[in-house]
């Protein structure tokens, strides 16, 4: 089952809809013995030699140059460089302060100065929905960063060393995929009393990292069984290098893919998590709060809700379509 | 057969073991049953001292989950916060979710499967390429945000359905709610359709079967996609219980009595029985589902089943 | 192209005239198959010899018309099967021909097999689809058929699934399933290529023997020369998408008329006569279609190239020949290599395996 995207189990449907990362992997309960990783390691297009040095680097800038006239990472980049930018200097773009509202003006339409209308509280929409990225962008990259590195280096360990260690890894992994994850974010985090992006962090790290931690496991094995591998493993490289000269090169590729599409969907689990009310919370400014509170004033005011909604699925859309394309041009078979 | 089913059947159990402790574990240890009993009250400490005795709180943690889990297999699931077992929560809560859960996997399936068929045998064409950027659309945005929109553009203001839904949640009024839920769920289904189907068709027994002389229709219905609905069937299987788990999003927006507003609502009331009580129920479906999925699988992929 | 033939009075079971295949991709537009002409007649066995990438496999795909589409398309000529042009038939027209007139043999029957029906059906589904037949009649003739390709317990069997298989066994299937509606014309792809040495000789013979107790016409795609000499009437040799020399089988081992057949035969290993000869190995790559040179496409690799077949394409030309002295009839042969006389001349027949 190749394909990252389009396989249940790289994606984590988190929206609330189809149950996120644990759920939909078949692959797991069946416990087939050696699972086909979502993108098979250091896949290199026909007819490129497999040398060993040559093939991560024939990969990487390959994938580089494919990547560069493909208008959707375009696209998608710059939102993600634009996101990131407002995340990090909200004031760029605008001088309001999100948390000082005007109640005369609660739920008002758009008014000059102020494009996206006015909240329940009367506080500017457009100010907070460019504070909203903040929380957004830090939780998704938080949480990815965290789960793609204890489950790659959990899973890349499993999948080198296999006997016990896999095999009780595995376990654990199956574990942590029978938590339906919204359920397990409702259970977890409402014990939770800050609001702070921690937690979700935390929380969405302790779920996801099974996910990273099978697709390594599974490019690892694919990695070890190249000649080359054997070849450097039979003159005696120690592990340490095997690992990390041989084996590394050719496994990170396919948890990059997975990663940033998790990327994406963290943002969408993190605002659903705070539109539950057990996310974040107020004074976190977040799209998912925004949502939440702007959902039970629909008829009066469905500015309330575009906005934050709006920007949320395009932060999501954008990282999910960057990870489409960086899939794309890390596996060319698939196209 | 019935070998490989009894193994994945023995299999789930330390799985199972493992959710349910690691959720039972986050309600008791980490949270305050008792203390969540008496809401803002502060708790009478002999009374608080009885409770915990009755609910054998005042034994180590792996005790008060073997206790709880031999209370599980007997049926009694606790009290809920208002009195009443929260098997009757239970009784009341899991048809509508099932039912709302049909009408999604229902939806997902007859749309998912026709786009990603359709899709899949047009590849490159204008309808795939935009049916591809629609379901990356759709996978964009939350559940919960199409649900507010959907409910208020078709249940508000064009009023073509009731925006929520009655305790005894009908069908008819369960159709946009299990829309909503199943939403993210079709964009999978068709990418995955289409995927299976694009990879299968360049197979070499496709093309046998064409160079047998079959009409391009049996060649479609009973070599292709006998082969590339494999990965759907199975991703359908786990699905069902994926759904019902994430039912909590669409029966919070639409106000539907199922098992994920039953569940809410013990949270907000941070009522340990009806929680654990739910969870577990959910996870046994979610294993249950999964299982199925594998004997399907094995069904349907004769070199599964003789490996 | 100079195959100059003219119609004979009883159409020839296939013949294929300045057949021509494009591959139209993101890339580009390549010819893979430029020209060919070749034909059989029934109960008579044609072999294809070429490299992989020769376009021998992508002439075949065309005459069964089951080439994918896009990327690849017929641009030119004609295949006459029993006189008709197929390539005028409408695709209607055409699947009737297919599986039923004429069948094809792949290479690998573990992919070629759909992996999820199992091979009684697979076999029973021709008798369904081109014969009406019923269910249950059609499985009995499949169990019937699977006799006939000498599978043991064939009844037991015909349940079973490709992969509960063994290759030998699987390319029987391959077999029965071209046999079954007693083709006129069958198109083995490199047959036995997938099977064990000991396997190809029973698989082989087994195809030989059931070619001429139906007396069909035969088409054997293969790279591997040893293969065709107990089998084939005449070879074809393709290179880079062209015929380069076409011969009765004999002929053609004795005094090969282009230095592309003489390296093939070289460069096959013998156990009898001359033991100390090196092995030959055609030095080189064939070319890709992209990057055909502008004269003769073997000059590269030719031992024997002048500087007229860097620059000359040559046609195929007409090599009279018929050596009473061997008691042959003069037969009919060509060989697109400017010096085919020098060629033919150029060694003393070597003896015939």
């Amino acid at each position: 089952m190749p394909e990252p995207f389009d396989t249940p189990q790289a994606i984590a449907p988190a929206g609330g809809g189809a149950q996120a990362l644990a759920a939909t992997d078949t692959q797991a309960l069946r416990g087939a013995p050696a699972p086909t990783p979502v993108v098979p390691a250091g896949r290199r297009g026909p007819g490129r030699p497999a040398g060993r040095a040559a093939a991560p680097r024939g990969l990487w800038s390959d994938a580089w140059r494919d990547l560069r006239r493909n208008p959707v990472f375009l696209v998608s980049a710059l939102v993600i460089v634009f996101l990131v930018l407002i995340a990090i200097w909200p004031e760029l773009i605008t001088d309001g302060n999100p948390y000082r509202g005007d109640l005369s003006k609660a739920q008002d339409g758009p008014a000059p100065g102020h494009p996206f209308g006015y909240d329940l509280q009367g506080r500017d929409v457009y100010t907070r929905t460019v504070y909203g990225a903040r929380a957004s962008i830090a939780v998704g990259i938080c949480a990815t960063a965290g789960a793609a590195l204890l489950g790659s280096v959990l899973g890349g360990l499993a999948g080198y060393y296999g006997g016990w260690w896999d095999a009780l890894l595995s376990r654990i992994a199956d574990v942590f995929f029978g938590i339906p994850i919204l359920l397990g974010g409702l259970v977890f985090l409402s014990v939770v009393t800050s609001g702070s992006v921690w937690p979700v962090v935390g929380f969405i790290v302790l779920l996801g990292w099974p996910q990273i931690s099978r697709i390594a496991r599974g490019a690892v094995l694919t990695a070890k069984r190249h000649d080359y591998v054997q070849a450097a493993r039979a003159l005696g490289a120690s592990d340490t290098r095997t690992l990390l000269r041989h084996i590394a090169p050719n496994a990170v590729a396919p948890v990059i893919v997975v990663a940033t599409i998790a990327l994406g969907t963290y943002i969408a689990l993190e605002a659903t998590l705070s539109f539950l009310g057990v996310g974040l919370k107020p004074p976190t400014v977040s799209w998912g709060i925004d949502i939440s509170s702007a959902s039970t004033q629909i008829r009066n005011a469905p500015h309330m809700l575009l906005w934050p909604a709006g920007a949320l699925s395009i932060t999501v859309l954008a990282f999910i379509m960057l990870g489409d394309a960086v899939r794309d041009a890390l596996d060319p078979k698939l196209r | 057969m019935g070998r490989h089913a009894l193994r994945r059947l023995l299999q789930m159990i330390p799985v199972f073991l493992g959710t349910t402790f690691l959720i039972f574990f986050m309600v008791y240890a980490l949270g305050d049953p008792v203390a969540a009993l008496f809401g803002d009250r502060a708790p009478d400490p002999a009374t608080a001292a009885r409770i915990r005795k009755d609910l054998y709180l005042d034994e180590p943690l792996w005790r008060q989950y073997a206790h709880y889990m031999g209370q599980v297999f007997s049926g009694h699931f606790g009290t809920a916060f208002d009195g009443r077992p929260v098997t009757d929560l239970m009784a009341d809560a899991f048809p509508v979710t099932l039912r709302l859960t049909l009408v999604a996997v229902l939806f997902e399936v007859a749309l998912g499967l026709t786009l990603g068929v359709a899709t899949g045998l047009r590849r490159g064409r204008g309808l795939d390429t935009s049916v591809l950027l629609l379901t990356l659309v759709v996978v964009s945005v939350p559940t919960f945000v199409s649900g507010s929109v959907l409910q208020y553009v078709i249940g508000v203001k064009w009023g073509w359905t009731t925006p929520s839904v009655a305790p005894d949640a009908p069908l008819g009024q369960l159709v946009l709610p299990g829309v909503v839920l199943g939403l993210v769920s079709l964009a999978y289904t068709t990418r995955l359709t289409r995927t299976s189907i694009v990879e299968n068709a360049r197979a070499d027994y496709v093309r046998t079967a064409v160079a047998k002389g079959l009409p391009r229709r049996r060649v479609i219905v009973r070599h292709l996609l006998r082969n590339s609905l494999i990965p759907v069937v199975t991703f359908l299987g786990t699905d069902i219980g994926a759904l019902m788990g994430g039912a909590i999003v669409t029966e919070r927006i639409f106000n539907i009595h199922g098992v994920g507003y039953q569940l809410y609502q013990g949270i907000l009331r941070q009522n340990s029985p009806t929680v654990v009580g739910f969870v577990t129920i959910l996870v046994i479906v979610f294993l249950l589902a999964n299982l199925l999925v594998d004997l399907l699988y094995a069904v349907l992929d004769p070199r599964i089943r003789y490996a | 192209m100079s195959c100059a033939e003219e119609q004979p009075a009883v159409p020839r079971l296939l013949d294929v005239r300045d057949l021509r295949v494009e591959f139209r991709t993101r890339d580009g537009v390549t010819e893979a198959v430029s020209g060919v002409s070749y034909g059989v007649d029934a109960g008579r066995t044609l072999a294809v010899l070429g490299e992989s990438g020769s376009g021998k496999s992508v002439t075949a795909q065309a005459i069964m018309g089951i080439l994918d589409s896009p990327p690849a398309f017929v641009t030119g000529g004609r295949i006459l099967f029993q006189g008709r042009d197929l390539l005028e038939l409408g695709e209607e027209e055409r699947r009737r021909v297919r599986g039923a007139r004429m069948a094809m043999i792949f290479q690998d029957a573990l992919s070629a097999l759909n992996p999820v029906v199992s091979v009684g059906a697979q076999l029973a589904e021709m008798y369904e689809v081109h014969q009406g037949l019923s269910r249950r009649a059609a499985r009995a003739r499949a169990v019937e058929l699977m006799d006939r390709v000498r599978i043991p317990a064939a009844k037991e069997r015909a349940g079973d699934y490709p992969h509960q298989f063994s290759g030998g066994m699987r390319q029987r299937i391959m077999i029965a399933m071209a046999l079954a509606l007693e083709p006129d014309l069958i198109i083995a792809d490199e047959p036995t290529t997938a099977l064990d040495v000991t396997v190809q000789a029973q698989v082989m013979d087994l195809l030989a023997e059931l070619r001429r107790e139906y007396d069909m016409g035969l088409i054997l795609i293969t790279h591997d020369l040893g293969v065709v000499a107990d089998v084939a009437d005449t070879i074809v040799v393709m290179y880079a998408g062209r015929i380069v020399e076409t011969a009765p089988v004999r002929d053609l081992y004795r005094r090969p008329a282009h230095p592309y057949t003489r390296g093939l035969l070289d460069s096959v290993p013998r156990l009898d006569g001359d033991r100390g000869r090196e092995l030959y190995a055609i030095k080189g790559l064939p070319p890709g279609p992209a990057d055909l040179p502008p004269g003769c496409p073997f000059t590269p690799r030719c031992p024997r190239a002048q500087d007229i077949c860097r620059t000359e394409r040559p046609p195929l030309y007409e090599v009279a020949y018929g050596d009473a002295a061997y008691g042959d009839a003069p037969a009919k042969r060509t060989s697109a290599c400017h010096f085919w006389k020098d060629e033919l001349d150029a060694r003393d027949a070597i003896a015939a395996p």
